[in-house]
């Protein structure tokens, strides 16, 4: 290839041919830290929480008069009989908080009874016997709990000490690296051994630094309805809708004058939908930078290039004259163009680290992974090549009778 | 003269259509992705309540137990009761209220149970934040010592429960007791919703306002933040180790504001003396604006989203400045010819950049439209600030000007360029 030429033909232009340059710099610094933000969003959309999110549905309900407590369990036992009657229904539990919820419950949470201790935020999750079953957790080690180590809610806040919990792996391997937690006790709500450890169970929102985010605890606790949600488990996806429907009939149906309204009813599904709507317009809004970013680099390449050609017009139809073909002049200026897609993505490189380095410092960003360099590379040479194509097709059209004219 | 290169201007831009046609759009798609960010980081970097907020301190203090503190934690945002009261007792402030938010469950005189979001707070509440009330009045400080089962409701309230009719004197049903209405707000949108950042920053205000002391009587359960150092029964008991009250004071000069900060850590020296802890203490006595920045009310995404847009201008601007470029030089035999006929440098510098800033305002149209329309779509996100997002006249007029200032800046280069075409070259090679 004619490198020589295209080298002395630019060295005419060289401010322009550095703005282009530094424009693809940018655009390559920006379009690839934009995507590493995408990815990063779409990964925390699709953490696993543990559950078996298909099937749950959760209705609230609050009660108008404030009533005694036992009056208010023995209705929560009355409401989860009729819950379980409804067809389809597979399981059905109390419990203190639901995923993506509005709120967290959490304790501080450490090795030693001992208030200087280290200790670390932990959300609980308080339910009944069904609870396990209902959530669709999975048991790694232990056991669950037993029927008789289920206490009243009174009991777990004034004397929790002695309560046995059940935690997550990832809380397990915090505690107790490289052994089983099994046996071993907590301090949550007192001294708490654990019996059991589940594969994964999620904080219900995101609380504390990101890591923590698989740390949970289970406490045997039977929940009255007026300070948790009943949390239903369905055997068939698609029959959510009807399940919500038929659970807010059947506790409309009997009991004292509650607040029952589909506003606080919803599929798991539904209400992981809410939570991450904000990252989710926030990762379109990115694709529409990328995109409009592309356009107006490819539209600087296209006016710059048709520029070159349009002045060059004459010395095109001389190398026409000489015996240039069409395809030489149209590869000359895609040469042209590679050459400073080349030179901008280089620098473009450097430009990305350090806008990561930045991004780092003021947001919670991770360091950019290497593969997205050569995606962000590819990107930008494919749109200076298709860029570049117009005006190039144009130049190659230039006939060689075009050397005998005055311009 | 001005007029003369307006006219070559025009003839220049319309000449070549295709190239000015890209030139703006740039200029459009940077201008409007800019300004709306910008519009949305104004709108939430606003000033809430303009006449008084720097009259209006928040005050928090760390006086909690040696074990419960870290050095270097945070001052935390809430206070316990027992100071809260203790504050609200000396009420060594103009105005002074303590707070919290909550929920409960309502009756409609139809008999059907709605849930509605309370604020429970104390008399000063009121005048302090300037609550319009649209009939009747606030409780009196008289009210909050005595316990009264008074209520003040939201006018959409008034409107689903009374019909929008004056229903000073109704009682409100809550569960088996009853309040009784003493005053309907007027409009009152306050957003953010300085006062308590923690339940939602964005957003309606509450439906339901009454005595802190009535509430606890009735065991309404709160909202927001609580937390607390040790295991207990009672969280909301007058001793309980937790904080969750909001404490605002109203202190109309920076003498008062210095006296109060006095009187403060006077508190402070005599909780420490009192033995609950042995630790310096911390306080924190900030005006509105000072605690919104320190609570980072714009969203971090926000942020990112202005810096994004930012970059993307001055790519934008890149891309001007390039084609601009291209622009001035193909015109050299031009430029040569006036420089011959004895046009100054300084005069084609001028030249160009009239045709430069001709596009930025051309840009700045469009922008405008597109900043318009990406204000739209900010509006439709699932955000709970979208509904406040508004485009007002300041920010208008700085499209203009940053259009305007944007293609000046990218003019530059390529006019100066331009100005030193060297007449005879130009001239000879045309």
């Amino acid at each position: 290839m004619h490198f020589r030429h295209i080298f002395s033909a630019l060295g005419r232009h060289r401010i322009a041919v550095w703005l282009l340059v530094l424009e693809i710099a940018f655009s390559c610094a920006v379009v690839c830290n934009a995507l590493f933000l995408i990815g990063n969003r779409l990964e925390r959309m699709h953490r696993p929480t543990g559950v078996d999110e298909a099937h749950l549905v959760q209705v609230g309900v609050r009660g108008v008069t404030p009533g005694s407590t036992d009056a208010v369990m023995a209705q929560t036992r009355t409401d989860l009989a009729a819950l379980r009657a409804i067809p389809d229904v597979a399981n059905v539990s109390v419990v203190n908080q639901v995923l993506f919820g509005d709120g967290v419950s959490f304790s501080g949470v450490s090795l030693r009874d001992d208030a200087k201790a280290p200790s670390i935020p932990v959300t609980q999750y308080l339910g009944n016997a069904q609870l396990a079953d209902t959530l669709g957790v999975k048991l790694a080690d232990g056991r669950w709990f037993k029927p008789d180590e289920f206490v009243s809610y009174a009991q777990l806040e004034s004397s929790g000490s002695g309560v046995p919990v059940i935690i997550t792996k990832a809380l397990a391997n915090h505690f107790f690296p490289g052994q089983s937690a099994v046996g071993k006790t907590i301090h949550a709500f007192g001294t708490n051994r654990v019996v059991g450890v589940v594969d994964r169970l999620v904080q219900p929102r995101d609380y504390g630094p990101a890591g923590y985010y698989g740390y949970a605890m289970l406490f045997p606790v039977e929940m009255p309805y007026s300070q948790g949600r009943y949390l239903i488990r369905v055997r068939d996806a698609s029959q959510r809708q009807a399940v919500i429907q038929g659970a807010l009939r059947a506790l409309k149906a009997d009991g004292p004058l509650r607040l029952i309204s589909s506003k606080y009813a919803t599929t798991l599904e539904a209400a992981r939908d809410k939570y991450y709507r904000n990252d989710r317009a926030m990762a379109w809004m990115l694709v529409g930078v990328c995109l409009l970013l592309l356009v107006v680099t490819s539209v600087g390449i296209v006016g710059l290039t048709s520029f070159w050609v349009a002045q060059r017009r004459r010395q095109i139809g001389i190398r026409r004259a000489i015996g240039a073909t069409r395809g030489d002049i149209l590869r000359y200026f895609q040469t042209e163009n590679f050459l400073i897609a080349t030179l901008g993505i280089a620098l473009g490189m450097v430009l990305t680290y350090g806008l990561n380095l930045l991004l780092m410092a003021h947001y919670e960003l991770g360091r950019l992974p290497g593969y997205y360099l050569p995606i962000g590379a590819l990107a930008l040479w494919a749109l200076g090549q298709l860029a570049v194509l117009g005006p190039a097709l144009r130049a190659a059209a230039v006939p060689p009778v075009v050397a005998t004219r005055s311009v | 003269m001005f007029g003369y290169y307006l006219d070559l201007a025009l003839r220049s831009l319309r000449r070549n259509q295709a190239l000015t046609a890209l030139m703006v759009l740039a200029i459009a798609l940077g201008i409007g992705t800019s300004m709306t960010t910008l519009t949305v980081m104004h709108v939430l970097s606003g000033d809430p309540i303009p006449a008084k907020s720097s009259q209006l301190f928040r005050v928090r203090m760390n006086v909690v137990p040696d074990d419960a503190f870290k050095l270097g934690d945070k001052v935390p945002d809430n206070l316990t009761r027992r100071d809260a009261e203790a504050l609200l007792h000396d009420a060594r402030a103009d105005r002074q209220a303590m707070m919290s938010a909550g929920s409960m469950v309502v009756v409609s005189p139809q008999g059907d149970p709605l849930d509605v979001q309370a604020r429970y707070t104390s008399a000063d509440f009121f005048p302090m934040f300037d609550v319009p009330l649209r009939y009747g009045h606030a409780w009196s400080r008289d009210d909050d010592a005595s316990h009264a089962q008074v209520v003040v409701i939201s006018h959409m309230l008034n409107q689903q429960l009374f019909g929008g009719a004056d229903s000073i004197g109704k009682m409100l049903r809550v569960g088996d007791q009853s309040l009784r209405v003493v005053g309907v707000l007027g409009d009152w949108d306050m957003n953010p919703r300085f006062y308590d950042l923690s339940d939602g920053q964005f957003g309606d205000s509450e439906d339901v306002f009454l005595p802190l002391s009535t509430a606890l009587d009735m065991k309404l359960s709160t909202s927001g933040q609580t937390w607390c150092w040790d295991n207990g029964k009672n969280v909301h008991g007058a001793d309980a180790p937790c904080i969750w009250l909001q404490y605002w004071a109203q202190l109309d000069t920076p003498a008062k504001a210095a006296t109060y900060r006095q009187y403060l850590r006077n508190y402070i020296a005599l909780q420490q003396k009192a033995g609950r802890f042995t630790h310096s203490g911390q306080l924190e006595l900030q005006d509105v604006m000072e605690w919104l920045d320190a609570k980072g009310v714009v969203p971090s995404d926000v942020r990112l989203q202005t810096w994004l847009a930012l970059g993307f201008l001055g790519i934008c601007l890149l891309n001007t400045v390039g084609l601009l470029l291209a622009k001035f030089l193909r015109r050299s035999g031009e430029i040569g010819v006036r420089r011959a006929l004895g046009a100054s440098r300084r005069a084609i510098f001028l030249q160009c950049l009239v045709e430069a800033g001709l596009i930025g305002l051309a840009g700045g149209v469009f922008g405008l439209a597109l900043a318009g329309l990406g204000l739209v779509l900010v509006r439709h996100q699932p955000t709970d600030y979208a509904a406040y997002i508004h485009m007002d006249l300041r920010m208008l007029l700085a499209t203009f000007v940053l259009a305007l200032l944007s293609s000046l800046l990218a003019g530059l280069l390529p006019a100066w360029r331009a100005m030193h075409v060297v007449p005879g070259v130009a001239l000879k090679s045309n």
